[in-house]
């Protein structure tokens, strides 16, 4: 059993099986108090289910969850103390903004004036002042997102769970909204997990990435662990991009290109140049026909004039080979 | 249609002629098809009915018989249409968000009531509760009158206005999903409330269409209702019934008067249903 001190939610070797598929295969998280984590994995890796088992949601098959150092594996979302947001919002459409955030407090038979007054800091909280007569189908979806998130905070709850809660906005949206759930959860500081497959979208809002694949967890640690040290090929290939040279794995940025040969570079030729602004994206192809990607600066590949169809040699730095690779 | 007004951009030739025939054709044809079948036949009762003036018509339906069949057929209303409601709600429920064995079946048996022709209704209302029936003896015994008598034509108003609330409940339940009650669940609301507060609330339409229909069929339901009504005047008479006794009996103004009571009540229940969908549409 995983230590429970100063964790906002720990899960201890959850199983979920949905008929013959095994959702969750023996999962074990633990969640520090106050802490922004992020699960991070492909679709079908399991990471909505913990966190709808987290909630209460769906009842795992084995296994225990404690909220707040309360064993709550057998109780009711209803009694959790959870705030949970969907990815498609989840909106009750039939209600007006401010009914809808107050419906928790509303359900908790709370004063109307204590409801009216909390509504009305939480809808500027969320920059939704102005809005509180409006139905769901008048808003835009970041503002649907950003109401249901009211909605959730509007209970107090002891630790709020994001299902994708982006995964249904446009790109500029998206990153609007991330960097704005960061802040926020620096105000409010409640425990909160996100659910999430863009690992640059974990990457930039996490403090704590919990990485998903398969029903089973591979590893848990900071953003910079992870790209740094990944624990395997799957981790090192989900969080950023590589390259397979050979047994080991390397990543773009960790491929020098010389213009002359040293004793162990290898040969290749570059097949395009790409510029991405400040970087440039150098694809090339090995002798024995494999490709590969370079990363570099505007700079460097300006300085020595790097282009298509020019030979160029290869020195890796910093590979990584794992067991089970 | 507002749709069809909006001004196309012309184009040249024999495509647009061609295009604006097969379009007015298309209405014609429609139109045509429901004056022949409904409006003409309809609109001739109107006519019919008053072409002595106001006096038969407005004494058929006043007297005792006429009233009673118009008292009867909104009690039959009054209890088939509340109760087929809870029914239609609960199940659409159950078939919507439950798995469960035999599943499909309940699904078919629902529209049982669609497929089998009302006076086999009826007459299967007689196999059971009727005096020689499977439990109508033991009832009778009991003092319970349901054969010929208003028990059994409640019974047979119920079964053929059944279906309606569950079909137009489901596709709505199914369309809204349970995310929002999940959401609520998890803001602290109990199965009750969240029943009350979110599921009601998102179905209210689905639901609101069905009772409109169900209460239109129960108000014109003949054949079921015929067979186990024993068609005593005065006693076991349907507003249906009563029109088609008065019709036997040639006291054609009695009849048509009575069929124009049913038709404009028929006809209320289905404005108000329009103008439901259009109160939900801009909603």
């Amino acid at each position: 059993m995983a230590a429970t001190e100063g964790m906002g939610i720990t899960v201890d070797g959850v199983e979920k099986h949905f008929g013959d598929f095994e959702a969750l295969k023996g999962v074990s998280v633990a969640v520090p108090n106050g802490s922004l984590t992020a699960l991070l994995g492909p679709s079908g890796s399991g990471k909505s289910t913990l966190l709808r088992v987290i909630a209460g949601l769906d009842q795992p098959d084995g296994g225990s969850v404690r909220i707040a150092g309360r064993e709550v594996t057998g109780v009711t979302p209803q009694k959790r103390g959870v705030g949970f947001v969907f990815q498609h919002y989840a909106a009750f459409k039939h209600m007006t903004v401010a009914r809808n955030v107050g419906f928790g407090l509303k359900i908790r038979k709370r004063p109307k004036e204590e409801i009216a007054a909390k509504v009305d800091e939480l809808l500027r909280l969320v920059h939704l002042q102005g809005f509180a007569h409006r139905y769901p189908s008048e808003l835009s979806g970041g503002q649907r997102q950003r109401m249901a998130l009211a909605r959730a905070l509007a209970v107090e709850p002891e630790v709020l769970l994001l299902d994708e809660p982006f995964g249904a906005l446009d790109a500029t949206v998206r990153k609007e909204l991330r960097t704005w759930l960061r802040r926020l959860h620096e105000d409010v500081h409640v425990t909160t997990i996100f659910v999430t497959h863009d690992q640059e979208e974990a990457m930039d809002v996490a403090e704590q990435i919990v990485v998903m694949n398969d029903g089973l967890i591979e590893q848990t640690g900071s953003p910079r662990d992870l790209y740094e040290s990944p624990a395997n090929a799957f981790v090192m290939g989900f969080v950023g991009e590589v390259n397979r040279i050979g047994e080991n794995l390397v990543r773009p940025h960790d491929i020098e290109i010389l213009l002359e040969p040293d004793g162990t570079s290898q040969e290749g030729q570059i097949e395009r140049v790409a510029h991405l602004g400040f970087e440039v994206r150098v694809e090339l192809v090995l002798d024995d026909g494999r490709r590969l990607a370079v990363q570099t600066t505007r700079q460097d590949a300006e300085e020595r004039e790097l282009e298509a169809g020019q030979i160029v040699y290869l020195r890796p730095d910093r590979e990584r080979r794992f067991a089970t690779a | 249609m507002r749709g069809d007004r909006r001004k196309r951009p012309a184009r040249p030739g024999a495509p647009d002629s061609a295009h604006r025939v097969q379009r007015y054709g298309l209405r014609v044809a429609a139109v045509g098809y429901l004056a022949a079948l409904l409006i003409v036949p309809v609109a001739i009762i109107f006519v019919r009915t008053f072409e002595d003036g106001l006096g038969p018509p407005i004494d058929a339906i006043t007297s005792p018989e006429g009233r009673h069949a118009f008292w009867l057929t909104l009690v039959c209303v009054a209890v088939a249409v509340p109760l087929n409601t809870i029914f239609g709600v609960l199940a659409a429920l159950v078939l919507v968000r439950q798995k469960f064995r035999g599943k499909a079946i309940v699904n078919t048996l629902i529209d049982l009531p669609f497929a089998i022709s009302p006076v086999v209704i009826g007459l299967s209302l007689l196999l059971v509760y009727g005096i020689d029936g499977w439990i109508g003896g033991d009832l009778q015994e009991a003092g319970i009158k349901v054969i010929f008598s208003t028990p059994g034509m409640i019974l047979a108003t119920i079964f053929v206005s059944l279906p309606f609330v569950v079909r137009e409940t489901m596709p709505v339940l199914q369309e809204v999903g349970n995310e929002q009650e999940q959401a609520a669940s998890t803001l602290g609301a109990s199965g009750w409330q969240t029943f009350w507060r979110i599921t009601l609330p998102s179905i209210r339409w689905g639901v609101t269409y069905g009772v409109i229909l169900a209460t239109a069929r129960a108000l014109g339901e003949f054949g079921a209702v015929s067979v186990v009504s024993g068609r005593i005047s005065g006693e076991t008479e349907t507003l249906p019934l009563f029109v088609e006794k008065q019709f036997a009996n040639f006291d054609l103004a009695g009849a048509y008067a009575a069929a124009i009571v049913l038709a404009l009540i028929a006809l209320a229940v289905l404005l108000s249903m329009n103008l439901s969908r259009r109160k939900e549409r801009s909603a």
